[in-house]
């Protein structure tokens, strides 16, 4: 790959360049952004960002400290100023969409509103600054914070136990099923399989994968649902649980979940239910209740910490009182006096799956957000998330294709069967929503949806917001049909627009580094990094 | 309830164009029985007031305003104002995984910033965008290498962060994994006797931290030399960042899992914090979790897309890398900023400055009666293991009424160092900390000893 290729964005496409659209635009006009190079394009020796404070002990000979572990330099970490500094991040910062933006409508990401007092109470000093290893007797408030959310998500979820231990949603799942295996196992067999529906996240079959499970695909129904005769066939004495999102991946409640329960029940297997979707459920119906054994929730979906551009996250585990025991260490536990301890004697314990206590920041959030919102809050959210789904629903189903006329929660999703016809695909209609203002729905998943578009508005969605998106959804409709090359080239209003993700996979440069020119002087360019030898 | 957007003409303006009846309509799927007819008990919806109020209250209960000498896997570090102030803004705050590249390139240009700081700081020619921590890191690592080298013998030192260990365990369990520990030496480090009867040509790979769990610095050069005649790879875990500052990077290790809290991330009572990976080139295809890679758009600009994806689990499924989605990517961020706000001259101060106060503690401490610095040969960072003459409960009980939480009692992981406690000593730390805990132990009120 040739450096020169490699040019710096030149601004928001060509201004000269027409993009016309069959309507109005009711969201957004362009505006100007502002070009920003590489942390360390900007670098030059000498420039500082920070002083220390004075030293109040005395200085020390390193080399005669280290010796030979002493390090020579700090090689290509970039010299600049504090003002520099602010502008490259707000810069940067302005290239990207997000829910403060507006609507977000990514299926099974739950792409909602993430409160700010939640960041403040997180940023309180005795939380902020509070180490996992200072006594429990000087922690007792930051861990009645975990205890309240623990039984807060207890009661929610209708389950009689928890961990908060797991990072993430898959980190979750792989707790999850490390208490079914070790449920398994304390009867004398582990068990070798586990069935996972057609519809599931890819999270879902990785995690049996690495807890040692072979993984059975289950295929939906024409409805879009688990397939009760073809459950009971494969489910027997070697199947361990079945992995069920409920409501599945294209929104839709199982109404038969009772009954999965009892076949998976009936052969000794156990019910894990991925509650990536418990945005639809809050409030209305508890998992615990019909029938789930364990499951996993996302605090950074359905409890509105934020996202984040990918992370963090926190993947709390709820199982019912047969799996308590094989909980991670350590357990929170009250003692008669009414003071918190952890409890690290637990001989059956799955063991850790995380140092410390888990994402606890995130649990701070959490029980922020239910604070805020109280029993009513959360079914007035709950309903409002079903709700703005199904108006999304009732107003594109004329001019997109729904392939499950199942009804549906807080997500829905459409084929764009009757767009291909015409060469334009779910991901060209994605592009072209961000000219929109949007950001795109989820794409080509659910895979058993041929060209999928997955759109969860969440309950953060005014009826104007929803409005203008509807709007523009017909409107690319209409392009689709009457100019689909506007819709096949889009974005065209973004900085950059359908990058070379080949070229980017064929030869990876993953780390910026300075180019030697024939002089050996260093100047400031991507070079390619050399091949990388496949293992 | 004032996040929701919607008045009540408008839900039934809305509800009208759907045709239901009612909001309970569209929830008609899910069976009677299991509709939830009553409140959630739960504590009844509050005011913002209420809230803060709410953790305040739980605020002041913990350990605030102590003087701290904890570190063990989290250090007291300060946080330049300047990285609350940018990782806050909305569109870092609120938005997701930067799959849409056109509306994401902010996230993944930083990412892309973040990959190559790692790089620099740790001597390895890739790294990935964050795993979780330092802990869930380790093993990752270690089943990577598994996957590599097509071997399942794992070997472990000792002096990993014991809490690491236990992580590793809980992974390796069901990956058919073997593991061997390896003990430390006289010294504080890796016994490399032990190290070399243990390692066989069965050997997948060799963990270790470096600083090691007593702060002590591996001789990473040795045991990378042991591992690959043997074919195993080396993997060095990083508990202390900031360490890397000043102390050589273990550019002769194949992985580096670092744990890069100390980069400008709180405390937070243990989390969130920002695991990373990194390692040769050659591995790339085995690395877990996203990587962001710079391309050219259609029209030739410079750009960056997370790359290499059939690694992951949305595309390879139960063959994936590994089954990690969400990472920590606006602690990788923070992380990020705080290397550029210190940056190459900067990040050496400061890290010579743990130098000087742990040297400096490390000294008067152990100058009072009865204590003493163990491994006190060995070249360390801003942590190190004090002995003293009482156990290390009652002197950190005497220390507490003092307003001072002190080190680490290590003997519930080794018990053969029942008078030992783990000792850190920041940049946070002030002289007057240092003396006025030094005067506890030496039973006596400041002025501390002289300083030797």
């Amino acid at each position: 790959m040739a450096t020169e290729t490699l040019k710096a964005p030149d601004g928001a496409g060509n201004p000269t360049q027409k993009t016309p659209y069959v309507g109005v635009r009711h969201k957004v006009s362009s505006h100007i952004s502002q070009n920003e190079g590489l942390i360390f394009e900007k670098s030059s020796p000498g420039k500082k960002a920070y002083r220390l404070s004075q030293l109040d002990v005395p200085e020390v000979d390193a080399r005669a400290l280290l010796g030979d572990s002493l390090r020579e330099d700090l090689g290509l970490l970039p010299e600049v100023s504090e003002i520099e500094i602010v502008r490259h991040f707000t810069r940067l910062s302005t290239w990207n969409y997000a829910i403060d933006l507006g609507m977000y409508p990514l299926g099974s990401c739950t792409m909602k509103y993430n409160p700010r007092v939640n960041e403040f109470v997180a940023r309180l000093a005795g939380i902020a600054e509070a180490h996992p290893y200072q006594p429990e007797a000087l922690s007792q408030g930051a861990m009645r914070i975990m205890w309240t959310l623990q039984e807060c998500l207890k009661e929610i979820t209708g389950m009689d136990a928890i961990t908060l231990q797991p990072a993430a949603g898959a980190h979750g799942e792989f707790t999850g099923i490390l208490l079914v295996r070790a449920y398994h196992a304390s009867k004398g067999n582990p068990r070798s399989k586990i069935l996972i529906p057609d519809s599931a996240h890819g999270t879902n079959p990785a995690t049996a994968a690495i807890c040692g499970y072979q993984v059975q695909n289950l295929k939906s129904n024409s409805r879009g649902m688990v397939d009760l005769a073809e459950l009971e066939q494969l489910v027997d004495e070697e199947t361990a649980a079945l992995m069920l999102t409920n409501p599945s991946t294209i929104g839709v409640f199982e109404s038969e979940i009772h009954k999965i329960a009892d076949v998976l029940h009936a052969k000794g297997a156990l019910l894990y239910m991925d509650g990536a979707n418990m945005n639809a459920l809050v409030g209305k119906t508890r998992p615990g209740d019909f029938g789930a054994d364990v499951m996993h929730l996302n605090l950074h979906k359905t409890f509105s910490t934020p996202h984040g551009g990918g992370g963090p996250g926190s993947g709390p585990v709820c199982c019912k009182k047969i799996l308590e025991r094989f909980l991670p260490t350590p357990v929170l536990v009250e003692k008669p006096d009414g003071t918190l301890t952890f409890d690290y004697d637990n001989p059956q314990s799955v063991g850790r799956v995380r140092m410390f206590y888990g994402n606890y920041g995130m649990f701070v959030r959490a029980l922020a957000y239910i604070l805020a919102n109280g029993p009513d809050g959360l079914r007035q959210t709950t309903e409002d998330a079903v709700l703005n789904a199904n108006y999304v629903r009732a107003k594109l189903e004329d001019v997109y294709e729904l392939p499950y006329k199942t009804p549906t929660l807080h997500e829905v999703v459409f084929s764009d069967r009757r767009q291909a016809r015409n060469g334009v695909k779910t991901g060209d209609i994605a592009k072209r929503l961000i000219d929109y203002g949007f950001h795109p729905y989820t794409t080509s998943f659910p895979m058993i949806v041929s060209g999928a578009l997955m759109i969860e508005p969440t309950e953060s969605e005014s009826k104007e917001e929803l409005d203008q998106f509807i709007d523009a959804m017909r409107q690319i409709a209409r392009e689709a049909e009457e100019n689909r090359d506007v819709v096949l080239g889009a974005p065209w209003e973004t900085r950059v627009s359908r990058m070379d993700e080949t070229a980017a996979a064929r030869k990876p440069v993953l780390r910026w580094k300075p180019e030697p020119t024939a002089s050996g002087a260093e100047t400031d360019a991507l070079v390619p990094a050399s091949p990388a030898q496949e293992y | 309830m004032r996040y929701l957007p919607k008045s009540p003409a408008d839900r039934a303006a809305m509800l009208a164009e759907i045709g239901a009846a009612s909001i309970d309509e569209l929830f008609s799927t899910i069976p009677s029985e299991y509709r939830l007819a009553r409140d959630l008990n739960i504590p009844r919806q509050m005011g913002e007031q209420e809230i803060v109020e709410f953790f305040r209250k739980a605020a002041e209960q913990n350990a605030d305003g102590y003087a701290s000498f904890l570190g063990a896997g989290a250090y007291r570090h300060y946080r330049p104002v300047v990285i609350d102030a940018l990782a806050q803004r909305g569109e870092f705050l609120t938005s997701y995984t930067p799959y849409q590249a056109e509306i994401s390139q902010g996230t993944l240009q930083a990412i892309f910033e973040f990959q190559t700081m790692i790089c620099e700081m740790t001597g390895m020619e890739i790294a990935n965008a964050s795993m979780y921590d330092g802990s869930t890191g380790s093993a990752e690592a270690v089943m990577m290498a598994a996957r590599v080298t097509g071997r399942s013998d794992i070997v472990v030192a000792n002096t990993v962060h014991p809490e690491y260990r236990e992580v590793l365990t809980t992974y390796a369990q069901h990956q058919g994994l073997l593991k061997r520990i390896v003990g430390y030496g006289a010294d504080g480090r890796v016994d490399l006797a032990e190290l070399e009867a243990a390692v066989t040509d069965q050997t997948a790979c060799v963990l270790i931290q470096s600083p090691n769990f007593f702060g002590v610095i591996e001789d990473v050069a040795a045991i990378a030399e042991l591992a690959h005649s043997k074919g195993a790879l080396l993997i060095v875990s990083i508990a202390e960042a900031l360490s890397l500052g000043i102390v050589r990077p273990p550019a002769e290790a194949d992985i580096v899992s670092m744990e890069a809290q100390s980069l400008g991330v709180p405390l937070g009572y243990g989390g969130p914090y920002c695991g990373v990976m990194a390692s040769k080139e050659k591995f790339v295809r085995q690395m877990p979790g996203r990587l962001t890679g710079a391309t050219v758009d259609k029209q030739g600009r410079r750009g960056f897309v997370l790359t290499l994806s059939t690694r992951e689990q949305h595309i390879r499924r139960e063959k994936a890398t590994s089954n990690i989605c969400t990472n920590q990517a606006l602690v990788a961020l923070m992380t990020c900023i705080y290397l550029t706000i210190y940056g190459r001259s900067g990040m050496r101060e400061l890290a010579q400055q743990n130098l000087a106060k742990a040297h400096y503690a490390a000294h008067t401490l152990a100058a009072t009666p009865g204590s003493k610095l163990l491994f006190a040969k060995s070249p360390r960072f801003n942590e190190f293991v004090l002995s003293t003459a009482e156990a290390p409960a009652t002197v950190n009980a005497q220390l507490l009424s003092q307003k001072i939480v002190g080190g680490l009692p290590l003997a519930q992981w080794y018990p053969e160092l029942p008078n030992a406690s783990l000792w850190c000593v920041t940049e946070q730390n002030s002289r007057e900390q240092i003396d006025a805990a030094a005067g506890v132990l030496a039973a006596k009120k400041a002025p501390a000893l002289a300083y030797a």
